[in-house]
């Protein structure tokens, strides 16, 4: 272990060739589960991603199946689900479970963890030029933490009262009191364990990002030369920082409130028979400190994929991306309002008016910066020389998917248009088109583009089509009708609509859609084989296949601990010179001199040092 | 036998598959295709954007119609007006961004695919362009927020003075109704003195509960034409109060009392002959998710013209509480006074 530590420190913190020995020494256990490796700890969150998007979309599946088919019986399914199957019948219980974990796995396990875990981890020190992380034991904490967190709440699938049924959202007194519902029981208390775990491993991973992207950076790699990925996991990191301890402190009182008798959300309540001594609680104090992490934790989703898709469009379109300073502003705009919103949730949630209208105001504002990137990436687009590489496609795809969802929150954002819209389908319909399709668009760009970095080989091109294709097809055909539902008034979280006559059409959309929602699930089988097999029989990659600028790509194929093999390399220039005019080629490395580019070079650019 | 022979089946369809993977592979390495930066798919890929557009698109507008009639639900209710106008003024003006920049998006991609010996143009930015593009939307949301401010403040603006009273309190997994009776007034309520018989856990000693009845279990009525205060309450779980139809959505929550008050403008009568539907009622629905029987928790709104609810009135105001949880004790008369008196002497108590 102690050989290990002084060659880890070498690597980390001294820029001298001194490398010859830093694949000694390892065993398999620090160099693959106990790694301090940004890489291997990224490729670690990567794979536990992928595994909850697998537990995640199996959720979805089952439940939708049970939306799109309410009058059949599901007796296969019993020696899946065993008893949570009755006579065929899905259990109602079982669905509530079944939408509130899926809720809880896809935005936290999957889109934070597997998202941000992955590319910031990746992405940060290789972009920036450095060796590792400013903290390599706090990333790996980080990682082991999220796993704990993980298991738990993999554990509380297999409970006798089920996992958490209350929505993702975990409002009490629902989810406070197990005599409302059986998964606020046990299910309940792991969800809060894990999730307390899960917040303690994004903290100690944010301040690793923060702290590597303030310190870490090159000689030469100025604030205002950082690719745009690299802001956006910074900023994200600061609004995980800022947003996950309040998350912590609701849960903490919800933990007291549950098991300790205190009254801090609950009151004048009779449940099952029985009046409870709790008062002077307010639910909507939970449901304030819920979104106070719960609206920036949307951005917390999306803000790295602005940076992944940005990164994506530009290279393969060849030209810098429009608007680079504009791009920064955005996103910082929108880190901050977005701590500025949080009430929109909660228009009709029976807090004061006047609060509304001010929630209001900020929430359709936070639109105009989200706009502007917009406009940005078609503007990069324009007159460029695309080429359409799978993670191109994700990229275009996801700017689509964004303006659709997006759209429509400036109706959700309406406190007036929200009386009706509220925790209906076009909510549903209007989430899952901006944070979830979008972020996973630009999450399967992210390892479509990094995967040659990753791995030292190319996915196959046409899988990466055909999965391409199929998702972004069914994506649309999944949750554009909901917003159909969604103005008819349809609620969320119903198990099924034909107690009403209100909500008794659209029964065929709803078969359509879950028939559509199975299908892209099995299409992600494609993205699947293509992943692991090319991981072990992929075609070799070359140092730089998309002829990037960014620093990684002066990586060997595949970068030891340490990443470059001789010195750090320096920085002359911004990420974004592709198709400079006079240039011999249409791309123009950061580190390449503007002294070796005099044919180029603009009238204001020489060499700082 | 029938499980061994798909799973057979099956795997014997994925090894074909994985065949076929191969031999294209090394078919396109054979070619050289395999190696080339930008190939052949590049001009496949760039096609197929602009189909996706048209046809998505074409699909998008005819499910839209097509589904029209069954997505707008009849407005019944004053404010209901004002925000249908103001939800289909907010579609156009998304529509318009939607469509422009899906249009830019999709023919973009389209036109400036990649062609060899092409460059593309450099060009990273323009002040002067996106300042323009930052003030329309933000002039644009401006406009939206004034309007919306407008509608909002008046939706939650205090209730009229003439209003109908009628509490609701939401409980697993059902509805209860309340009205105030001749006093217009409503009782204390307290949580500790909820039993089986007494849901509400109404306080006989209060004067103002005397004479407060009950709506029938499966429905309640409101007259049209005037305001109704919906006093919205939750004995154990949050639930939410939706009436589709009069664009009303209020949480129950417990230990919080809530309210929102609207203008019904149809009977259901009215709206039976509207709709065609000789069966329609007006539902209401839980929208916060309270367990179990969540999706089944609903109740019917009747809207009646103001004379006949006033017959339902007399006739429903005669099971009060008062008589049904003491066993008939007092005769109406006397309730009458009683609650007279408590209206003088307890009128801070709502």
């Amino acid at each position: 272990m102690s050989s290990t530590d002084i060659s880890l420190h070498k690597d980390v913190h001294l820029e001298h060739d001194d490398h010859h020995d830093d694949h000694h020494n390892e065993s398999f256990i620090t160099k693959y589960v106990f790694s301090q490796d940004h890489k291997v700890i990224a490729k670690q969150f990567l794979f536990a991603g992928i595994f909850w998007a697998i537990i995640g979309g199996t959720l979805s599946s089952l439940f939708r199946m049970q939306l799109g088919f309410p009058e059949a019986t599901f007796n296969f399914l019993e020696p899946l689900l065993g008893k949570w199957v009755e006579g065929g019948k899905l259990n109602p219980e079982f669905y509530l479970a079944l939408v509130t974990m899926h809720g809880t796995i896809m935005v936290f396990f999957v889109l934070t963890a597997g998202l941000s875990g992955t590319f910031s981890n990746f992405l940060i020190p290789l972009q920036l030029g450095a060796r590792d992380m400013a903290s390599g034991f706090m990333n790996m904490l980080s990682f082991w933490f999220f796993f704990l967190a993980s298991v738990i709440m993999f554990y509380s699938l297999f409970l006798e009262t089920g996992p958490a049924g209350g929505g993702w959202t975990v409002y009490p007194p629902l989810s406070a009191l197990p005599q409302a519902i059986a998964g606020s029981g046990t299910g309940m208390t792991m969800w809060l364990i894990s999730m307390a775990l899960f917040i303690v491993s994004q903290l100690l991973g944010g301040v690793n990002y923060i702290t590597t992207v303030i310190n870490m950076r090159t000689r030469g790699m100025s604030m205002s030369k950082m690719p745009l990925t690299i802001w956006s996991f910074f900023l994200t990191a600061v609004l995980g920082l800022l947003a996950f301890p309040v998350l912590f402190s609701a849960a903490l009182l919800l933990i007291f409130d549950r098991s300790f008798g205190t009254s801090f959300f609950l009151s004048d309540i009779y449940v099952a028979g029985q009046a409870l001594s709790h008062t002077g609680g307010s639910p909507v104090l939970f449901q304030h400190l819920f979104w106070f992490l719960g609206h920036p934790e949307v951005y917390i989703v999306i803000l790295p994929t602005f940076g992944i898709v940005s990164e994506v469009i530009t290279t393969n379109a060849r030209k810098p991306i429009f608007g680079y300073r504009a791009m920064i502003g955005s996103m910082l705009g929108i880190s901050v309002l977005s701590f500025i919103v949080w009430a929109h949730h909660m228009f009709v949630s029976g807090m004061n008016p006047f609060l509304g209208s001010v929630f209001m105001f900020l929430t359709l504002i936070i639109a105009v910066p989200s706009a502007v990137k917009v406009f940005n990436w078609l503007a990069t687009l324009w007159r460029g020389n695309i080429n359409f590489t799978p993670a191109m496609l994700f990229s275009v795809a996801f700017v689509s998917l964004f303006i659709s969802g997006g759209v429509t929150g400036i109706i959700l954002g309406n406190s007036a248009l929200d009386i009706q819209l509220h925790d209906t389908y076009f909510v549903v319909a209007h989430f899952h088109l901006v944070m979830g399709s979008a972020a996973f668009f630009g999450m399967f760009a992210g390892v479509y583009h990094w995967f040659p970095k990753m791995f030292g080989r190319m996915m196959d091109e046409k899988l990466g089509y055909v999965h391409f294709w199929i998702t972004f097809i069914c994506a649309y055909l999944i949750f554009m009708p909901m917003h159909y539902m969604g103005i008819a008034g349809f609620p969320r979280r119903y198990y099924t609509w034909t107690g009403f006559d209100t909500f008794s059409t659209f029964l065929d959309m709803n078969s359509f859609i879950s028939i559509a929602a199975i299908a892209v699930f099995f299409a992600q089988l494609f993205f699947l084989f293509n992943f692991f097999y090319s991981i072990f029989r992929g075609r070799r990659a070359t140092e730089n296949p998309w002829k990037s600028n960014t620093l990684e790509w002066t990586t060997p194929v595949n970068p030891g601990h340490g990443n470059w093999p001789g010195p750090l390399p320096v920085v002359y220039r911004w990420p974004y010179d592709y198709s400079k005019p006079g240039a011999p080629e249409d791309f123009i490395p950061q580190n390449v001199p503007y002294s070796q580019t005099q044919s180029s070079n603009l009238p204001h650019e020489r060499d700082e040092f | 036998m029938i499980t061994i022979a798909v799973a057979l089946s099956i795997i014997l369809l994925l090894v074909t598959l994985y065949l076929l993977f191969r031999i294209q592979i090394l078919a396109s390495i054979f070619k050289g295709s395999y190696r080339r930066d930008v190939g052949k798919s590049n001009k496949v890929n760039a096609v197929l954007l602009l189909v996706f557009f048209f046809v998505m698109g074409g699909l998008f507008i005819w499910s839209f119609m097509d589904a029209k009639e069954d997505m707008i639900l009849p407005n019944a209710s004053v404010h209901g007006i004002d925000i249908d106008q103001m939800f289909w003024l907010t579609m156009a003006v998304i529509g318009i961004v939607f469509v422009i920049t899906h249009i830019l998006l999709f023919v973009y991609s389209y036109k400036y695919q990649h062609q060899d010996g092409k460059r593309a143009y450099f060009y990273p930015h323009n002040n002067k362009i996106e300042i323009i593009w930052t003030v329309i939307p933000a002039v644009v949301m401006a406009l939206l927020v004034f309007s919306g401010w407008k509608t909002w403040a008046k939706i939650t603006s205090p209730a009229p003075q003439d209003a109908v009273v009628v509490e609701i309190m939401g409980k697993q997994f059902n509805w209860l109704t309340r009205y105030p009776g001749a006093d217009n007034k409503l009782g204390v309520v307290k949580h500790t003195l909820i039993t089986a018989e007494n849901e509400f856990g109404i306080d006989l000693t209060d004067q103002n509960s005397a004479d407060d009845f009950p709506g029938e279990p499966s429905a309640f009525h409101v007259p049209k034409g005037t305001p109704v205060l919906l006093k919205i309450r939750s004995r154990d779980v949050i639930h939410s109060v939706f009436l589709p139809h009069f664009r009303v959505k209020m949480d129950a929550v417990p230990g919080m009392p809530t309210s929102f008050w609207f203008i019904p403008t149809k009977t259901t009568a009215e709206m039976q002959t509207e709709t065609g539907n000789p069966d329609f009622q007006y539902e209401l629905a839980c929208t916060e998710v309270c367990g179990r029987g969540h999706f089944a928790m609903k109740t019917i709104l009747v809207v009646d013209e103001p004379e006949e609810y006033k017959k339902w009135v007399e006739a429903q105001s005669k099971k009060t509480f008062a008589t049904t949880l003491q066993g008939g004790g007092s005769d109406s008369a006397a309730v009458a006074v009683n609650s007279e008196a408590g209206a003088a002497s307890l009128a801070t108590k709502q």
